[in-house]
C-alpha cells in the first residue's frame, strides 16, 4: 500500500537516516533537483551507503535519478540498482522511448549484478506537456512501470503558465494521467503541495487529488505526510459500508436472490470491487476491524 | 512599621549571616536572574566566607559564582540543576567539596526535615508590599508562580524579599505571606525580562521530533490512561511540547476532560486548560508569558509550592496523583536508567529538576529521545550518570520504535495490540550504533565533583572530574 511518497534530498544525511520514521509509505531519495551539480557524486554515495547500511523498515524505497539528457543517470543506476531499491523514478519521462532507454540500462546493471531482470520497478515522473500527452504509452511500454507520477512544477514551466495553489492549470494533466494509469491498470500519484506552512491547503489539495482518482500523493514536507495518509485511507464509514456490502451479498445468497440491494441501491460489480479494495486497504492498515473479515 | 531596608548589604548584615552558614535562592527568574549575583556580591564585600549556596537551580547568568568559589566565599553548592557553563567549571574540579544535586521534590523535603537547613533565604519577588507579602504574578519582572521559593521562605531562619516593584500594603493574592518575611529590599531591577520568560514557547518543526511526539500520543492512548480525569505533565522542549499539542487534538476530538495538568507550565498547557482538556493547572513554575498571564487571571490555574509539587516527605504531593509524564534524556541505558546530569563527555550540563520525582509518581513515565544526537547514540549499555533509576521509567519513545521496560509486560502487550512499533531496547541500541558507531568512553577521573542524591535521600550516583582538554 502506497498512499504517501515523501521526497528526501539525497544530500541530507539527517533526513535520510530517519527516512523510515516519518510516517511515509514510500520515501523518494532524490538525486535530481534537490542536489546541485557539484554535489551529485556525494549524494549518490550517501544514498548508496544509506541503502547498504540503514536497513529501512516498513517503508518503500524509491530513488529519483537524474534525467536521461544529463551525464549522471547511468552513474546513478550503476550505483543504486545493485542495492535493489523498490522503484526508480526517471524524471522528465516524455515518451515510451525514454522509458525503454532506462529499462534497457537497468536490465544491463541487473544482469551484471546477478539480480533477476525486472526486479526493480519504475515510476516515471511525467512533468512535460509531451509526457502528459504520451502518458498511456509511457504507462504500458514496460512491465517495470507500476505507477505514473505527476510533477506539477516543471510541467507548468513547460506549459508556460503560473503554478497556483488552486491548480486549475494542471487539471487537464491530472485527469489525463489518472485516466492513462487506470487504463494501463497501474497506480498514479499526485504532485506535491509545495507550501509547507499551509496546513489547510494540503488537506484541500489531497482531498481533491483523491476525488480525481489518484492512488496517493507526494510530499516535500514531512509534516504533510500524516494528512496525506489520512486522506488516502478509507474512513471508518467507508469500511462499515464495505462490510455491509458483503453482508448483504451473503444474505442474498442465503435467500437465493439473484440481485441484491443495499439501502435501496443495487449492488453491482463496481460497488463490490470498491468494497473489496476498501477492506483490503483497511486490513493492511489494521483499521476499522477489517481483520475480522 | 515596615520591613523595608535600604540595601541588600544592610539586609545581609541584619540577617546575622556569618562564615559557614547557608544562603538560599530560587530560580523562577531563570537565566534572567540578577538577585543571586547581587546578593553574593554584597556578601563577598562584607568578607563573609565558607558559605553554602542552596539554589533550586543555577544558570549561566550566575557565572560570577565561579569567582566566589575561587575566593572561598562559596565552599558548598546544593542545587537541583546546573547549566553547562557552571557545570563545566565544577566538572573541571574547581571546587573542593562535591556539589550536592537533589530533585525538585527532594530539596524542599530536606529543607523541611532539617537535613539542609537554611540560614538566610533571598526571595526574588516581582511584586511585594513593604511587609513582604509578595508574588510573581505582577510587576515588570513577572515570572508567574513562586513555587520553588515557598519552602525556602517558610523554613529559613531569616527571609529577605528583594523586589523591583513595591505595591501598597496589603498586596493581596500573595504567593509568600508577610508571616514568613523578615525584611524587604527594593532594587532597580531583579532581572532581565528576556531571560525570565520567553515570549512564546514554540513547538519544534523538526520532523523527527514531530514523528516521536505523535508516537508518544499513540502510546498514551494505548496505555488506557487517557480517559475522564486524566492528568498530565510534559516538558517545555522539542518533542515533549509537540506531544502536548497532539494530545490536545485527541482530547478535544474524543471529548476527554482531564483533571489537571502539572509542572512547569507553558502556553500549550494553558491552551489545553482554556479549551477544556483539564479542570485545572497545578503550576510550580511558568515558562512563558501566556502561562504568567493565565496564572494571574484564571483561578483554575493554581500556584503550588515545590513541596506540594513533588516532596517525598509531604503527606502527599501532586506527582503522586499524576497519570502520565513525558520526559527527556541525554542518555538512557538498556536498564532504562536515565542521565540528565552530564553530557557525552561526562561534564555536568543539567540536573534532575523534577525528572526523578515525576517519574516515580506517574503511572506512565515516558521518555522521548531521538536514537542519536550530534552523531552520538542516546541508548547505551550504561549511562555516565544515573539521574533517574530505570525502575521508575516505563517507556522509551524514539523515531525508530518504542521500547517498554520489561517490568511493564501488560503495557507492552497493550502497545503491541495498538499496532505500535514495539522493539527491544537492546535492538534500539544496536540500531543507534549501526548508524553512529560505538562512541569511546569519556576520560573521567576518580575525584568526585558532585553527588546525585535521589529523592529518598540516598546517593544514587557520583559525578567525577573531567579534566579540561
Amino acid at each position: 500500500m502506497r498512499r504517501s511518497m515523501l521526497f528526501l534530498p539525497g544530500n541530507t544525511p539527517n533526513m535520510i537516516i530517519n527516512g523510515d520514521s516519518l510516517g511515509a509509505d514510500s520515501i523518494i531519495l532524490d538525486l535530481e533537483d534537490a542536489v546541485s551539480p557539484d554535489e551529485k557524486d556525494s549524494a549518490r554515495l550517501l544514498v548508496r551507503s544509506a541503502l547498504e547500511r540503514m536497513g529501512f523498515r516498513g517503508v518503500e524505497i524509491t530513488v529519483r535519478i537524474n534525467s536521461i539528457d544529463t551525464d549522471y543517470w547511468r552513474d546513478d543506476l550503476d550505483a543504486i540498482i545493485p542495492l535493489k531499491p523498490d522503484l526508480i523514478m526517471p524524471p522528465k519521462a516524455s515518451c515510451a522511448e525514454d522509458i525503454k532507454t532506462v529499462d534497457a540500462y537497468i536490465t544491463e546493471v541487473e544482469n551484471r549484478c546477478g539480480i533477476p531482470a525486472g526486479t526493480v520497478k519504475l515510476i516515471p515522473l511525467i512533468e512535460t506537456a509531451l509526457g502528459v500527452e504520451n502518458a498511456f504509452n509511457i504507462a504500458t511500454t514496460s512491465p517495470r512501470v507500476t505507477a505514473l507520477f505527476l510533477g506539477g512544477e516543471d510541467l507548468t514551466a513547460d506549459l508556460r503558465c503560473k503554478r497556483t495553489k488552486q491548480g486549475n492549470e494542471i487539471n487537464y494533466a491530472r485527469t489525463r494521467l489518472v485516466c492513462a494509469a487506470r487504463a494501463a491498470g497501474i497506480d498514479v500519484y499526485d504532485t506535491p503541495f509545495t507550501d509547507v506552512n499551509d496546513d489547510d491547503g494540503i488537506v484541500i489539495d489531497a482531498e481533491y487529488a483523491k476525488s480525481l482518482g489518484f492512488s496517493g500523493k507526494s510530499a516535500i514536507a514531512p509534516r504533510h505526510v500524516k494528512v496525506i495518509n489520512e486522506v488516502f485511507s478509507p474512513s471508518l464509514k467507508d469500511i462499515e459500508y464495505a462490510k455491509l456490502v458483503f453482508e448483504a451479498i451473503r444474505l442474498g445468497k442465503e435467500q437465493g436472490k439473484g440481485a441484491v440491494s443495499l439501502r435501496g441501491k443495487m449492488i453491482d460489480k463496481p460497488i463490490v470491487e470498491r468494497a473489496r479494495q476498501t477492506l483490503e486497504i483497511a486490513k493492511q492498515l489494521g483499521i476499522g476491524g477489517a481483520d475480522d473479515e | 512599621m515596615n520591613k523595608l531596608v535600604g540595601s541588600i548589604k544592610q539586609a545581609v548584615i541584619d540577617s546575622g549571616l556569618k562564615d559557614g552558614m547557608t544562603v538560599s535562592f530560587h530560580h523562577h527568574l531563570r537565566n534572567g536572574d540578577y538577585v543571586l549575583n547581587m546578593v553574593m556580591e554584597a556578601i563577598a564585600e562584607l568578607g563573609i566566607k565558607d558559605l553554602t549556596v542552596n539554589a533550586s537551580s543555577l544558570f549561566d547568568a550566575h557565572r560570577p559564582l565561579k569567582e566566589h568559589i575561587k575566593n572561598g566565599v562559596v565552599t558548598h553548592i546544593l542545587t537541583d540543576y546546573m547549566s553547562a557553563e557552571l557545570g563545566r567549571f565544577i566538572s573541571a574540579g574547581n571546587m573542593a567539596n562535591p556539589v550536592q544535586f537533589r530533585t525538585h521534590g527532594g530539596r524542599p523535603c530536606d529543607i523541611e526535615n532539617g537535613t539542609t537547613p537554611i540560614d538566610v533565604a533571598f526571595i526574588a519577588a516581582p511584586a511585594s508590599d513593604c511587609m513582604g507579602n509578595c508574588t510573581g504574578k505582577l510587576g515588570k519582572s513577572a515570572c508567574g508562580s513562586l513555587g520553588y521559593a515557598m519552602p525556602d521562605a517558610k523554613n529559613a531562619k531569616f527571609t529577605v524579599v528583594i523586589t523591583d516593584e513595591l505595591h501598597p500594603y496589603p498586596l493581596t493574592g500573595w504567593s509568600i505571606p508577610e508571616t514568613d518575611v523578615n525584611e524587604v529590599v527594593v532594587v532597580e531591577s531583579i532581572g532581565d525580562p528576556r531571560g525570565i520568560v520567553s515570549g512564546t514557547t514554540k513547538i519544534t518543526r523538526d520532523p523527527v521530533g514531530l514523528s516521536m511526539a505523535m508516537t508518544a500520543v499513540d502510546v498514551i492512548k494505548a496505555s488506557g490512561l487517557l480517559k475522564e480525569g486524566f492528568s498530565f505533565q510534559t516538558g517545555a522542549g522539542g518533542a515533549s511540547l509537540a506531544a502536548a499539542k497532539y494530545l490536545k487534538d485527541v482530547m478535544l476530538r474524543e471529548k476527554i476532560r482531564g483533571s489537571f495538568g502539572l509542572g512547569g507550565i507553558t502556553g500549550y498547557m494553558v491552551d489545553m486548560l482554556n479549551e477544556g482538556c483539564f479542570d485545572s493547572l497545578m503550576d510550580v513554575q511558568c515558562f512563558d508569558l501566556k502561562a504568567v498571564e493565565s496564572i494571574r487571571d484564571n483561578p483554575r490555574h493554581c500556584e503550588i509550592s515545590a513541596t506540594h509539587y513533588a516532596s517525598p516527605g509531604a503527606k502527599s504531593a501532586v506527582v503522586d496523583s499524576l497519570d502520565v509524564v513525558i520526559l527527556g534524556a541525554t542518555q538512557i541505558d538498556t536498564d532504562f536508567n536515565i542521565n540528565v546530569h552530564t553530557d557525552s563527555n561526562g561534564r555536568i550540563m543539567g540536573g534532575s529538576g523534577g525528572h526523578s520525582d515525576t517519574a516515580a509518581g506517574a503511572k506512565l513515565s515516558m521518555i522521548i529521545a531521538p536514537l542519536s544526537r550530534a552523531r552520538l547514540p542516546i541508548v547505551t549499555d550504561r549511562v555516565t550518570c544515573i539521574s533517574t533509576p530505570g525502575s521508575t521509567i516505563d517507556v522509551l519513545v524514539t523515531q525508530k520504535g518504542v521500547a517498554v521496560n520489561p517490568k511493564d509486560a501488560e503495557l507492552r502487550q497493550r502497545l503491541i495490540d495498538a499496532k505500535i512499533n514495539v522493539v527491544d531496547i537492546h535492538e534500539l541500541k544496536a540500531m543507534a550504533e549501526r548508524t553512529s558507531g560505538v562512541p569511546e568512553k569519556p576520560a573521567i577521573g576518580d575525584r568526585v565533583v558532585a553527588d546525585v542524591i535521589y529523592r529518598d535521600g540516598t546517593v544514587i550516583d557520583r559525578i567525577c572530574e573531567v579534566r579540561e582538554d
